[in-house]
């Protein structure tokens, strides 16, 4: 079988044609394959979903429980298969129930990554490479001028932050599912023992993390009324909020926003962040190559990002490689652009 | 090195300009000398090197990295310190860390050979902030939102003194400014070595708002024409041993004598004159595209003078021989200025004449046909007008109720989008560079021709919008630049706003836009019905 015949970009997303089935799709479809809960990934009103448990979960909590006529856990590592084609989600590190799926028919093996980052992250499982023919990847970060520095020295500049001006509130932007817990739990694990405050819009998340028991401490939602009494406390909000009216009724605020963005100064002053943490959820370009050598394989696809560069990269390496230029994956600003749910209206024809 | 590289890193995030004040001047405070000296003149444009280039840091560079890669990177980032920054691979075991006046000191002294090996050496032994920080240093341009007079304003606040004060004796000091510092601190008297040609700082006007005219009485004011060039101040001074000095500032105070040798030579009157500068030949100002060949000039050519010929057209003296006047109101300062550009007498220099008028009916009337209310054949160089109370005193900065700007109402076109290219600074990695067309008949039928290019008009939040059309109607990448989706039913109409027009030899569409930016975004029109070249030719000067 040839690799065209077994996975295809299409306007909807990558579609195999033997299984009948998408994955990610950005429009409606009959039969998704979901690599995680990131809303540009995991989008409402497909007939059937298979995703991992902790996905499904997600969803509902996002769509309510209707956002799917059928659905089916996909057990990690066991083999789930569709048609002649053998489907087998394995961990992608990137949030709480993230998946690589892996798609294999007549002895050709895909793995389709999802999005992923290789740096540890104590509220999920870590990426596990598998060995495959093709390797299908992101390139959120796909440039050399993306590596990002340790999480924990990062979270560590948010505390001495915090020690150098103890009467002003730190309001960290961060994303609603995965990167505000992660930075949660690394504030913790840097021996920060204070409550942590969070916005409304990270409540429901927050809780189910807890739930799955990642270790985030004390949480306390933040009262309109008591945003004045919160100074020298670490407040976490979505990204959106840093600018918001909201974020300015707490005492003498210092705005931090927790993403690989902010490694380019321009990116974090546009959104006029005055402490940029470089913390990610994606492989920076370093773990993107060690990445693709681990699986040795010896096509790249590379799905959305920077494409262009980490394409080129291969070829200096002896790899064949090809840009799908899939439209519509942005992980809620984590890659660009930023995307509300149901908002991708792809235009840009497959290769 | 490591200390100053964080002042430039705390800066460059800091958006508040109390705040870049403090952390200035704390730095200043505490940081000894001779390294608060060379950050102060860094700060202030004050280090200039010889042989460091921005040529050499991509050299480097280049030996070091992938070329595409590099491209793409600089592309995405913007900015070219931060990416060589950012890409500069990690060596470890690498020299100690170098200390500022030891960089400024290599920088100077080094020779074009030695000099790239030094860099690097320098490079490799940096974290990124350090690397930015030397890059930026070396390439000469901070763009971090410091002034000079910021900078200077921060200096004259440790020692509790007003910033004009340190103006004046700020030509007279060299870096690392040790006399200076010595001064603020009170440990030595006030530096003996004022300068004779300072930059005072320039008054500013605010923009004429609807309902405005109903507070205001004609006969309080006098009016002029809003010149379309550079403000500018030409100062002229004597020094105790009897030779002249001669600067020409930029608004904000920067000395661009170096580009204007024809204006410095006609000054040769002690004072301070606040005008505009422009290119004057056969009789009438020229086009700001005209002025636009005489900017920015690292040398000027014989040929240049006598084809640009610089001009200040001025409207107000600030100081007369040895006197300051700025406390005087303007009307007294207006009869100073015609005697003293009377008695200068310089072909170079002329007064900026008041538009005559008795009521506001009168003034809108002149500023709609400048050609016939004064301005004659200068008329094409008038962007508007301004109106300046009589009684006002020359104040620094922005001052409410003195001065306003009438501008022009600028032209509107609707035109498709048909390029766009990565932006940098403020707008790097967005797609915020758009080049856009208007149609003309060609003989295969209507096509788009590109008549200009802007980057900016548009909100943050419309930016993000424009940035994804480009991503999902991309047709063609050439390089960095998008080809996007242009034709008759299908693309982006952009409403252009612009304040004239002129003949061009550079365009293919033979016009160039002067200052054109996106009033609108036409997210609602098709491109079919974006306007015509024709109705851009009508708007051309006769």
């Amino acid at each position: 079988m040839r690799p065209s015949e077994l996975l295809i970009p299409t306007p909807a997303g990558l579609y195999c044609p033997p299984a009948d089935i998408h994955i990610d799709p950005v429009r409606p479809v009959a039969r998704a394959l979901i690599t995680h809960g990131h809303s540009d990934h995991a989008r409402a009103g497909h007939g059937a979903v298979l995703a991992t448990r902790e996905t499904l979960a997600i969803m509902a909590l996002r769509y309510g429980e209707g956002f799917t006529s059928s659905q089916q856990v996909a057990e990690p590592g066991a083999v789930t298969r569709i048609g002649s084609v053998d489907f087998r989600f394995v961990p992608a590190g990137h949030v709480l129930g993230s998946a690589q799926i892996v798609v294999e028919c007549n002895g050709l093996r895909i793995v389709v990554s999802g999005d992923y980052k290789r740096e540890r992250d104590p509220t999920c499982a870590g990426f596990e490479p598998v060995p495959c023919d093709i390797f299908i990847t992101e390139a959120t970060f796909g440039l050399p001028v993306f590596r990002h520095p340790p999480a924990r020295e990062e979270v560590n500049k948010l505390l001495e932050s915090v020690r150098l001006f103890p009467e002003r509130t730190h309001i960290v932007g961060a994303y609603a599912l995965g990167k505000a817990q992660r930075v949660m739990a690394l504030i913790r694990e840097a021996g920060y023992e204070r409550p942590i405050h969070i916005h409304g819009a990270l409540a429901t998340l927050t809780e189910f993390y807890e739930e799955e028991g990642a270790p985030l401490g004390e949480t306390r939602l933040v009262a309109a009324s008591e945003r004045k009494a919160l100074g020298g406390e670490i407040v976490l909000c979505p990204p959106s909020a840093i600018q918001d009216l909201w974020a300015r009724k707490f005492p003498d605020p210092v705005t931090a926003f927790a993403s690989g963005w902010m490694r380019v100064r321009a990116r974090a002053r546009q959104r006029g962040v005055e402490l940029p943490l470089i913390i990610s959820d994606h492989a920076d370009w370093d773990d993107l190559q060690a990445t693709i050598h681990e699986t040795g394989a010896g096509e790249i696809w590379v799905t959305h990002g920077e494409a262009d560069a980490l394409v080129h990269w291969c070829g200096t390496v002896g790899l064949k490689a090809k840009p799908l230029h899939l439209v519509g994956y942005g992980d809620e600003g984590e890659a660009e652009p930023e995307l509300a749910p149901n908002e991708a209206t792809p235009s840009e024809a497959p290769p | 090195m490591n200390r100053f590289a964080w002042l430039l890193d705390r800066l460059a995030y800091e958006p508040r300009r109390n705040a870049k004040l403090a952390l200035i001047a704390d730095y200043l405070r505490s940081t000894p000398d001779p390294d608060r000296g060379y950050a102060l003149a860094a700060m202030t444009g004050g280090l200039v090197f010889q042989n460091a280039k921005p040529g050499l840091v991509r050299a480097l560079i280049a030996e070091r990295t992938d070329p595409v890669l590099f491209a793409l990177s600089y592309d995405y980032v913007g900015d070219l310190s931060e990416t060589v920054a950012l890409m500069w691979p990690a060596k470890h075991g690498a020299n100690a860390v170098p200390h500022l006046p030891e960089v400024v000191a290599g920088l100077r002294n080094s020779g074009k050979t030695e000099l790239p090996r030094l860099i690097a050496s320098w490079l490799d032994a940096l974290d990124e902030t350090g690397r930015w920080a030397l890059l930026k240093l070396i390439t000469g341009a901070l763009r971090i939102g410091v002034s000079a007079r910021l900078a200077k304003t921060a200096a004259a606040s440790i020692g509790g003194i007003a910033p004009d004060e340190v103006e004046h004796v700020w030509h007279g000091l060299e870096p690392p400014y040790t006399e200076l510092f010595a001064w603020l601190e009170g440990r030595a008297p006030r530096p003996q070595a004022t300068d004779p040609a300072p930059f005072r700082p320039v008054m500013l006007s605010h923009a004429l708002e609807d309902g405005d005219f109903a507070k205001l009485d004609p006969a309080a004011f006098q009016a002029e024409w809003k010149w379309d060039g550079i403000r500018v101040q030409a100062v002229s001074g004597t020094r105790p041993d009897g030779t002249r000095v001669t600067r020409l500032y930029s608004r904000t105070g920067e000395d661009i004598g170096a580009s204007f040798p024809d204006i410095l030579e006609a000054l040769l009157l002690d004072g301070a004159l606040d005008g505009e500068l422009l290119v004057r030949r056969e009789e009438a100002v020229q086009s700001f595209n005209t002025l636009q060949q005489r900017l920015n000039r690292k040398s000027v050519t014989p040929k240049m003078l006598a084809e640009y010929p610089a001009h200040i057209r001025a409207y107000d003296l600030l100081v007369d021989g040895e006197e300051d006047i700025r406390e005087l109101p303007l009307g007294e300062r207006r009869k100073r200025l015609e005697n003293f550009v009377s008695r200068l007498a310089s072909p170079a220099v002329d007064l900026s004449p008041p538009i005559p008028f008795g009521s506001w009916e009168e003034l809108t009337a002149a500023r709609a046909d400048p050609a016939s209310a004064g301005a004659g054949a200068d008329a094409e160089a008038v962007e508007g007008c301004m109106l300046k109370r009589l009684d006002s005193p020359y104040l620094p900065g922005r001052p409410k109720g003195y001065w306003y700007k009438w501008k022009r109402d600028a032209r509107l076109v609707d035109c498709v989008l048909m390029y766009a290219q990565r932006g940098h600074g403020k707008r790097s990695s967005f797609y915020s560079d758009f080049t856009f067309g208007v149609w003309r008949t060609s003989p295969e039928g209507d096509e788009l021709v590109p008549v200009g290019k802007a980057y900016f008009g548009f909100t943050d939040e419309e930016l993000v919008e424009l940035d994804r059309f480009v991503r999902r109607n991309t047709l063609n990448r050439f390089g960095p630049v998008r080809e996007v989706t242009h034709e008759a039913g299908s693309g982006l109409v952009l409403e252009v706003a612009f304040e004239g027009l002129q003949r061009s030899t550079r365009h293919k569409s033979g016009l160039a836009m002067r200052f054109p930016r996106i009033s609108r975004i036409r997210w609602d029109k098709p491109p079919r019905e974006a306007d015509r070249i024709e109705a851009l030719e009508q708007l051309l000067p006769a």
